[in-house]
């Protein structure tokens, strides 16, 4: 489904990306993982072309962009549609009610007849466990809700791949659960998906693979188990370790 | 210099008019028959020249503040050679430069549209600052939200930043519109039988200067008054996706 061949990301003389190969089947689930300034969001960002890589080839389904040379803009918007964000911070349209925010892909963009788009979305929001919140606007929404309408709106572009920065890292702690909760729903339901997270319940339950970056690369990946259980590199036992140590995950 | 009457003329003078029923009856009945000219120049001209000039200044200043934002170096430099010499000379020089000026060039523009021209160059400079310093407050993320829905550039800014950014531009918007309404009495100057000119013509045929301009200063402050209370309610409708 996801195809990266050799992938940079330069920010001025700021090499953020080195390289990077990944491929990724339809229906998988990938955890990246990696300490702070590694590259992650960037690399997520990349594939939504939210940023311009410097150099590589990333394929989605049968669509394929070189960045070799300028890529036109209307390539960029028709790669972008096969996958959908969701930001650590929601970025939600606070003007928006949820329902709106739900619904302002399918109707502005995709140009869907707006009551055929409002029962679709009055249906992801039933699925995300907001049927009851529809007409709210993000300001009187929990954290956790704020994010479940992210993941609704990213659906709601039926896309084949989601990619998720860190979707959870910005909740308190008992709002955590419900946010993973429907991620999970959506891999067990076949979803293609990159997620940047720490959640090591996640990780260890959903994931079929767990990629490790820092600086730039990818410096390991394997099976979830393989990974937490005993990790080959030295870098990787470091950064468990130390996130094991502070408690993050 | 200001010089005030050191006799007591002025007293006198206010005196006179209180104790003096024939001349206070004369006050009175100019004072009547001046209000219907008097909104009429409101109406027919002061308040379409302010809503005209408004609206085409509002689509000028959104243009050139999308130009100063945008990354097209010939574009930032046309927007801000264009707010630099509005900004920069003053509204009634403008307006006899439109009206007096342009003839000699064989360029001749009657009152009304040439006020129109002029106080809609000067809104569009004027609030582009304003509209700018607000696209400028939204967050990035709005706009990557946009992005990664699939919105073109202006999708983008029809449907999430301008919406927002309207919302942060009301109070400064609203000053400029009221300073706007008041403005349009330089149009006198070009020949715009707006309210104030006619206050001023009424009051060339009786010499009651204080009260004729004081009429029209009061018209314009009800004007105003209503407007910010407009405005107070375009606050209260834009503040219901806020939390207070
Ligand atoms: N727009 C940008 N311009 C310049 N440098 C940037 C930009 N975005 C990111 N960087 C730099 O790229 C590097 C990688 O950033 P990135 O956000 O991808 O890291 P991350 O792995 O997501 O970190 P975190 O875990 O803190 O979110 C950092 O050094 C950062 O300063
Ligand atoms: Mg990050």
């Amino acid at each position: 489904m996801i195809r990266i061949k050799n992938l940079h990301k330069k920010f001025g003389d700021l090499e953020v990306l080195k390289g990077i190969d990944l491929e990724v089947k339809k229906g998988q689930a990938v955890v990246v993982i990696g300490p702070s300034g590694s590259g992650k969001t960037t690399f997520l960002r990349c594939l939504n072309i939210l940023e311009t890589p410097s150099a590589g080839v990333i394929s989605i389904d049968e669509q394929s962009v070189d960045f070799a040379k300028p890529v036109p803009k209307k390539k960029v918007n028709a790669f972008r549609k096969q996958s959908a964000m969701v930001f650590q911070h929601y970025n939600l349209f606070p003007h928006m009610t949820a329902l709106e925010n739900v619904m302002e892909g399918p109707v502005t963009v995709q140009g869907q007849d707006k009551a055929a788009a409002r029962k679709k979305a009055e249906q992801l929001l039933a699925k995300v466990g907001l049927g009851d919140k529809v007409n709210e606007y993000p300001f009187q929404l929990s954290g956790g809700q704020q994010q479940r309408v992210g993941i609704a709106r990213a659906l709601a572009l039926e896309p084949k791949v989601m990619l998720f920065d860190e979707p959870t890292s910005a909740l308190d702690p008992e709002l955590v659960g419900e946010v993973l909760q429907v991620m999970k729903d959506l891999a067990s339901e076949g979803m293609t998906m990159v997620v940047v997270t720490h959640e090591m319940r996640f990780a260890k339950g959903v994931a079929d693979e767990v990629l490790f970056m820092d600086g730039g690369h990818i410096i390991e990946r394997g099976k979830p188990e393989d990974i937490f259980g005993h990790p080959k590199e030295a870098r990787t036992q470091q950064f468990l370790n130390l996130i094991q140590k502070t408690d993050v995950i | 210099m200001m010089k005030f009457p050191k006799d007591g003329s002025a007293k006198m003078y206010l005196n006179s008019i209180f104790s003096d029923p024939v001349r206070m009856e004369r006050l009175v009945d100019i004072s009547q028959t001046s209000w219907l000219p008097l909104l009429e120049g409101l109406i027919q001209f002061t308040v379409p020249l302010s809503i005209i000039s408004f609206i085409i200044g509002l689509i000028l200043a959104v243009l050139t503040a999308l130009a100063r934002i945008s990354t097209i170096k010939i574009l930032q430099v046309i927007a801000r050679i264009y707010v630099s010499i509005i900004r920069g000379t003053p509204l009634l020089v403008q307006l006899f430069i439109l009206f007096y000026g342009l003839p000699s060039l064989g360029v001749t523009i009657d009152p009304f549209p040439a006020a129109v021209i002029g106080f809609s160059l000067n809104v569009g400079a004027y609030a582009s600052e304003v509209i700018r310093a607000s696209i400028l407050s939204i967050p990035k993320g709005q706009w990557e939200a946009a992005d990664t829905i699939g919105m073109t550039y202006v999708q983008s800014l029809r449907r999430i930043i301008l919406p927002q950014a309207a919302r942060v531009s009301v109070p400064p918007l609203s000053n400029t519109f009221i300073s706007l309404v008041k403005d349009t009495s330089l149009a006198s100057l070009i020949l715009v039988t707006e309210m104030f000119r006619i206050a001023q013509q009424i009051a060339a045929t009786n010499y009651e200067f204080l009260l004729l301009y004081g009429q029209a200063a009061l018209i314009y402050w009800v004007v105003c008054f209503l407007l910010s209370v407009g405005q107070g309610r375009l606050e209260n409708r834009f503040d219901r996706y806020v939390s207070r």
